[in-house]
């Protein structure tokens, strides 16, 4: 730590005493500002699509269905996943995590285009609301996915406004993009070569590459939709010369990359935490930065095995299938890397590490049963039933969700310049990790049963599945709830955090917490690898 | 003056920094533009592939004439805003407005053929996609998606347009303030990047609409 | 609570096989993956002096083995699963043909005899069974899963499914592609019988005329013998003087098209000369045939179909 940016922390001058009034922050151009901005937005994304989650369990507890009206619950469904997706997980870590330690690993002062991020929370948040208004009244009942031809000529509700908002909101998604990859060719730190980059850094970086080149394939796609809609007539409509399953292609072509825009700054964060926390480099750094480029490239190529069942040819389905095999090659590699990094580690079990165990853990359970759904007999039987459902649950909610809370545990007192409660985290992170088992596992069993998704009301036998799965949502609403309470309330009353309170490696620690605006007072220099931790005496640290 | 001496944002060391992070990011979103496009292109192939014969009977209907004028226009607008930018790294800010001026005025003249002329005659002669559609009988289907894509493309292609002409009339603005030259004029080359992008979508543009198929 | 899901047809017992390898191949790797994560987390728990050596220098070797472990594996997996697919997905030949129509929300079958059902299918077990299927409105998905098979039912185009049951009971059909509203009730169920009862069936419900010779009174009524012939057999016994191919044994033939393809003359590509004709033009005729597209609908063209085919079995070419 510089002796200017200490004086600074002496006095207590941080980016969050850097002005008081509501315009000081509306009109921020500070990276870190702006991702409290977005902290906050995306929280209420998050619960406004977990309350849609909760009705959908609701409905399900008994066969009939608790909700009266079907077109309700088809509402409530497309609601969530949208908000969950385009709202809620595809910006979560990039645009709050990101946005605030991008630069600080980086050892810069703030992100390559600051307006052009402040203008992204702008569009971001004209997005949501034309999106939230548009599904608070009348609302979509199309699915999160549109096809067509039932989105653009049978559904009723508002699905031109629906995709007009996540249009804007995937261009608040192409500028953070293009402002990280910017940021990170042209603003790194002297002496931070390619190689000596923290993995949270080369995991944003192949995430971005994904938001800038797959979203505008979405924002077009959208664009031909809704001209259909509008103007009955269009490319996707069977009836007019059109090709209902091009939309499909077409939606797939980015919503398949986009998973993995959900998931890759996930591995980012487990990439930090687990060194971190073991006190040891990560093991094989160089095979898990290439496994995230590679899983980036061919992101792209695997997009048809969603469609197996949708009346492409055969011949693509088995090229397809392959492919998916392909891409979940750098994943098993980079879990096999995390578990060579604790071997031999001093392994510490703050709430952090907790979620991150917890985001193996999980994220494997989903992997493997990826990998059920890729293998195309099985996906025969098991497409559009709840093992999917159950499926991207286990990626996205249990695997990246628990990312997120992990890097939100680690950073916090970075963020703050607070602790959060310590014993809270870790209950936070078992009680998780225990209600979502309970509401996620019975439903791969559903779906091996039959039961179809998007199902408003089902057969009988498949009711003590269901409340099962309803029951643990309620243990997990608590998991997710917690952490919100504690969090808040450290925000007041948590204890002060130094610099470097994990004892971590990475130009974040070094310089105040919370940071000063300008981040560095003096640009830092790096000297060496990455993660190198140094051994401890075994009793030292006991 | 030094390069050091030059002003810039706080986050870069020196002033060539920020000039080739700026040219860096310009490239960065074309390429996202690309893939933009690139889907309505595809698409267009896709549909045109399984409708040929309405898609090439739509072709017919477009003004071939306009069109030519149109790629001539965008192309040597184009060509003025490029010199403008070789002026002003010598330094010439008065060229320079010249330039970007006629450039401006061509992009102008661009909009106006094309949606003042093109686009009116095309609604007067019915060829908006709908019941009242001109073309009947078996074509109908192939030609109203040609016109779907024709619709969506130029409408599309003109409202980058119109952002060029906004950011272009930003370039002669700052530039009659006399704030670039020859150390300093990055905006100028960033919004020269996306002018010249405008123009290469119209060249992709031109023979999808008025070329392809329209046979002797 | 049943854990457990009839297996009802041959394939469906072959599905389970690549399901259960499955599940066993991802509890070898949990528990090596979780039994690793807890033995480290005991063992090198910060408080524990146990010895930890020196770290390991070079790790390519480790990463060079399990990249290749995981390729090998997942080889596996995706040749085993796309061999069962064709399988799933290569239909016999001379299978017995029953016709489906998806519309929302509903499921409607008919029997080459002309017999009609809604949101049910009664079928012989034994005998190899193919769906032609096809939607009058959104996308629709034909789910059986005691089966183990689906397939979306789009617009505009047929597209086919097959089984053969084992044994005889009653499924759930499902639609599993959302359809709109009311797409949890466009279910239905799959009566299998023995071929005893399925002809009695057959017989009991009241037919009426047979597909085909519905069919029949369509192609006349729709004009199509008038350049066609009064029996398909082709234009030089009509009337007419438009000179049109004739039909009678097209069936399952290959055809020259005009732009040199040759396509086998299956249940998709008649739908297509008659709703779409300029798509594919036959070789050597004016294209003068027009579109019935809008005018026959899907349940019309099933049995003109049924009738173009009737045409192939009486006097093959
Ligand atoms: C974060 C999001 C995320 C992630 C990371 C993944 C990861 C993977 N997904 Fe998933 N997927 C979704 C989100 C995600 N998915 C969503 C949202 C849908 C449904 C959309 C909808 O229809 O609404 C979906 C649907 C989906 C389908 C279509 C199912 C259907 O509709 O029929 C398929 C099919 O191939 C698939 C496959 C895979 C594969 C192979 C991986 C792989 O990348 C997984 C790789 C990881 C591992 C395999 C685990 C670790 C590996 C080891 C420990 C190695 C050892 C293993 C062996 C040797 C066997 N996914
Ligand atoms: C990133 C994304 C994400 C996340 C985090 C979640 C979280 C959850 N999801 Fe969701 N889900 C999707 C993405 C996601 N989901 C997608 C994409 C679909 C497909 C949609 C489609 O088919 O189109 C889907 C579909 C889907 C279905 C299938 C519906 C159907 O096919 O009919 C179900 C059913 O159980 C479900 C359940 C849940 C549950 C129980 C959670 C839980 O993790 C949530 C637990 C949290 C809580 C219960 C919150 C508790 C708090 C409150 C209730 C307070 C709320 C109010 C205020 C304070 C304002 N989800
Ligand atoms: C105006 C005359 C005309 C009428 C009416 C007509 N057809 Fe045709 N049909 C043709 C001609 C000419 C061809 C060959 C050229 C082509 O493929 O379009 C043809 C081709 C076909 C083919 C493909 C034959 C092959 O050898 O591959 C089928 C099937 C067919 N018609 C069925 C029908 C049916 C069913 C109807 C009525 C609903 C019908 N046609 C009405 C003139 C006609
Ligand atoms: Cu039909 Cu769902
Ligand atoms: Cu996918």
């Amino acid at each position: 730590m510089s002796a200017a940016a200490g004086a600074a922390a002496l006095s207590g001058e941080s980016y969050l005493t850097d002005g008081f009034s509501l315009r000081s922050w509306l009109l921020t151009t500070d990276h870190k500002r702006i991702a409290i901005l977005y902290l906050a937005s995306i929280t209420v994304f998050f619960f406004i699509g977990a309350a849609g989650a909760a009705l959908v369990r609701y409905n399900l507890i008994v066969p009939e269905g608790l909700i009266k009206s079907a077109e309700t619950y088809n509402r409530l469904f497309t609601m969530h996943g949208v908000v969950m997706v385009w709202f809620f997980l595809v910006p979560a870590v990039p645009v709050t995590l990101g946005n605030f330690i991008v630069p600080l690993m980086l050892g810069a002062r703030d992100l390559a285009f600051p307006k052009l991020n402040l203008v992204s929370w702008y569009l971001f948040m004209l997005g949501g609301a034309i999106v939230l208004y548009s599904l608070f009244t009348g609302g979509v009942d199309t699915g999160w996915t549109f096809y067509t031809p039932l989105t653009t000529q049978y559904s009723k509700g508002h699905v031109v406004a629906t995709v007009i908002g996540i249009f804007i909101a995937g261009f608040s998604s192409i500028a953070t993009g293009l402002n990280f990859i910017v940021s990170i060719h042209r603003l790194r730190a002297p002496g931070m070569t390619w190689f000596r980059m923290p993995v949270f850094l080369w995991s944003l970086y192949a995430t971005s590459v994904i938001l800038v080149l797959a979203t505008p394939v979405l924002a077009m796609t959208l664009v031909l939709l809704a001209f259909e809609r509008i103007f009955h007539i269009g490319v996707f409509d069977p009836t007019l010369g059109g090709d209902p399953l091009l939309f499909q292609h077409l939606f797939w072509f980015y919503s398949h990359p986009a998973v993995y825009i959900m998931i890759l700054p996930g591995f980012g964060i487990v990439s930090e935490i687990v060194p971190a926390f073991s006190r040891k480099p990560l093991f094989g750094y160089t095979f898990v930065v290439w496994a995230s480029i590679g899983i980036a490239v061919i992101s792209f190529l695997v997009w048809g095995h969603h469609m197996f069942v949708a009346g492409t040819s055969l011949f693509s389905a088995l090229v397809f299938s392959i492919l998916s095999y392909m891409v979940a090659v750098p994943s098993a590699i980079k879990v096999f890397n995390w578990i060579g990094t604790l071997h031999k580690g001093f392994i510490r079990f703050d709430a952090p590490m907790l979620y991150a165990l917890g985001f193996i853990g999980l994220f494997t359970m989903g992997g493997l049963t990826g990998l059920f759904v890729a293998a195309l007999a099985a996906d025969v039987h098991l497409t559009q039933t709840y093992f999917v459902v159950a499926h991207f649950h286990y990626v996205m909610v249990g695997g990246m969700v628990s990312a997120f809370f992990a890097g939100l545990h680690y950073w916090w007192p970075k963020i703050t310049g607070r602790h959060y409660p310590e014993m809270w985290g870790r209950a936070g992170a078992l009680i998780i990790f225990i209600g979502f088992h309970l509401t996620f596992f019975p439903q791969f069993i559903l779906g091996y049963l039959g039961m179809p998704r998007r199902y408003h009301s089902y057969a009988p036998e498949f009711q003590v599945l269901n409340v099962l799965s309803s029951a643990g949502t309620t243990i997990l609403a608590a998991g997710y709830l917690l952490p919100l309470g504690y969090l808040t309330w450290s925000l007041l009353r948590g204890e002060r955090a130094a610099p470097n309170p994990w004892d971590a490696t990475g130009l974040e620690w070094q310089t105040p917490s919370p940071p000063p605006t300008e981040n560095f007072v003096a640009t830092p220099v790096v000297t060496e690898e990455p993660y190198a931790y140094p051994r401890p005496k075994p009793q030292a640290t006991s | 003056m030094s390069d050091a001496a030059l002003p810039h944002a706080f986050q870069y060391e020196s002033a060539r920094h920020q000039a080739r992070t700026a040219i860096a990011g310009m490239w960065l979103f074309l390429a996202s533009e690309v893939l933009f496009f690139g889907v309505l292109f595809l698409s267009w192939i896709v549909c045109r592939h399984w409708n040929q014969a309405g898609f090439d009977a739509g072709a017919r209907q477009t003004a071939l004439a306009i069109g030519t004028l149109n790629t001539v226009i965008l192309i040597t607008s184009s060509a003025f805003y490029t010199a403008g930018v070789a002026f002003i790294e010598a330094s010439n800010t008065r060229r320079l407005i010249q330039c970007c001026a006629l450039a401006w005025v061509l992009g102008l003249a661009f909009l106006i053929l094309k949606f003042g002329i093109e686009w009116h005659e095309d609604l007067a002669r019915h060829l908006f996609p709908g019941p009242r559609f001109a073309i009947t009988g078996e074509l109908r289907t192939g030609a109203q998606l040609f016109f779907v894509f024709y619709f969506v493309a130029t409408a599309l292609h003109g409202l980058h347009l119109l952002a060029g002409l906004g950011l272009v009339g930003w370039i002669i603005r700052r530039a009659g303030r006399g704030e670039f030259s020859a150390q300093y004029s990055t905006p100028v080359a960033v919004v020269g990047l996306y002018w010249s992008f405008v123009d290469m979508v119209w060249i992709v543009l031109f023979p999808l609409i008025y070329l392809i198929g329209r046979g002797p | 609570m049943n854990l457990w899901l009839t297996a009802a047809t041959h394939n469906a017992t072959q599905v389970d096989y690549l399901i259960f390898a499955l599940v066993l191949i991802s509890c070898a790797v949990l528990a090596l993956v979780f039994g690793l994560m807890l033995l480290y987390m005991f063992k090198y728990r910060a408080g524990s002096d146990i010895d930890r050596g020196t770290l390991p220098r070079k790790t390519w070797r480790l990463e060079a083995a399990w990249t290749a472990a995981t390729l090998v594996a997942f080889f596996g997996l995706f040749v085993w699963g796309a061999k069962l697919y064709l399988l799933l997905f290569q239909p016999p030949a001379d299978a017995l043909q029953i016709h489906v129509i998806g519309k929302q929300f509903m499921w409607k079958a008919e029997h080459d005899g002309g017999q009609r059902e809604i949101n049910a299918i009664h079928l012989p077990v034994g005998l190899d069974v193919q769906l032609v299927m096809t939607s009058e409105d959104v996308i629709h998905d034909f789910s059986v899963p005691a089966f183990r098979i689906k397939h979306d039912v789009l617009p505009g185009r047929y597209e086919a499914l097959w089984f053969r049951v084992d044994i005889p009971g009653t499924y759930h059909l499902f639609c599993t592609q959302f359809c709109g509203v009311d797409h949890a009730n466009m279910v239905g169920e799959i009566v299998a019988m023995p071929k005893a009862d399925y002809q009695k069936w057959l017989a009991r419900s009241d037919a009426g005329e047979t597909l085909a010779a519905a069919g029949k009174t369509l192609f006349m009524r729709y004009g199509c013998s008038g350049c066609h012939g009064g029996d398909g057999a082709g234009a030089n016994q009509s009337q007419s003087t438009v000179r049109a191919p004739s039909l009678a044994g097209l069936y399952g033939s290959p055809v020259t098209l005009a732009d040199g393809r040759v396509v086998k003359a299956d249940d998709r590509y008649l739908r297509d000369c008659i709703l779409t004709p300029a798509r594919q033009r036959v070789a050597s005729y004016l294209p003068v045939m027009p579109s019935f597209a809008g005018e026959i609908s899907e349940e019309e063209l099933l049995k003109i179909i049924a009738y173009l085919k009737s045409l192939s079995q009486q006097e093959p070419s």
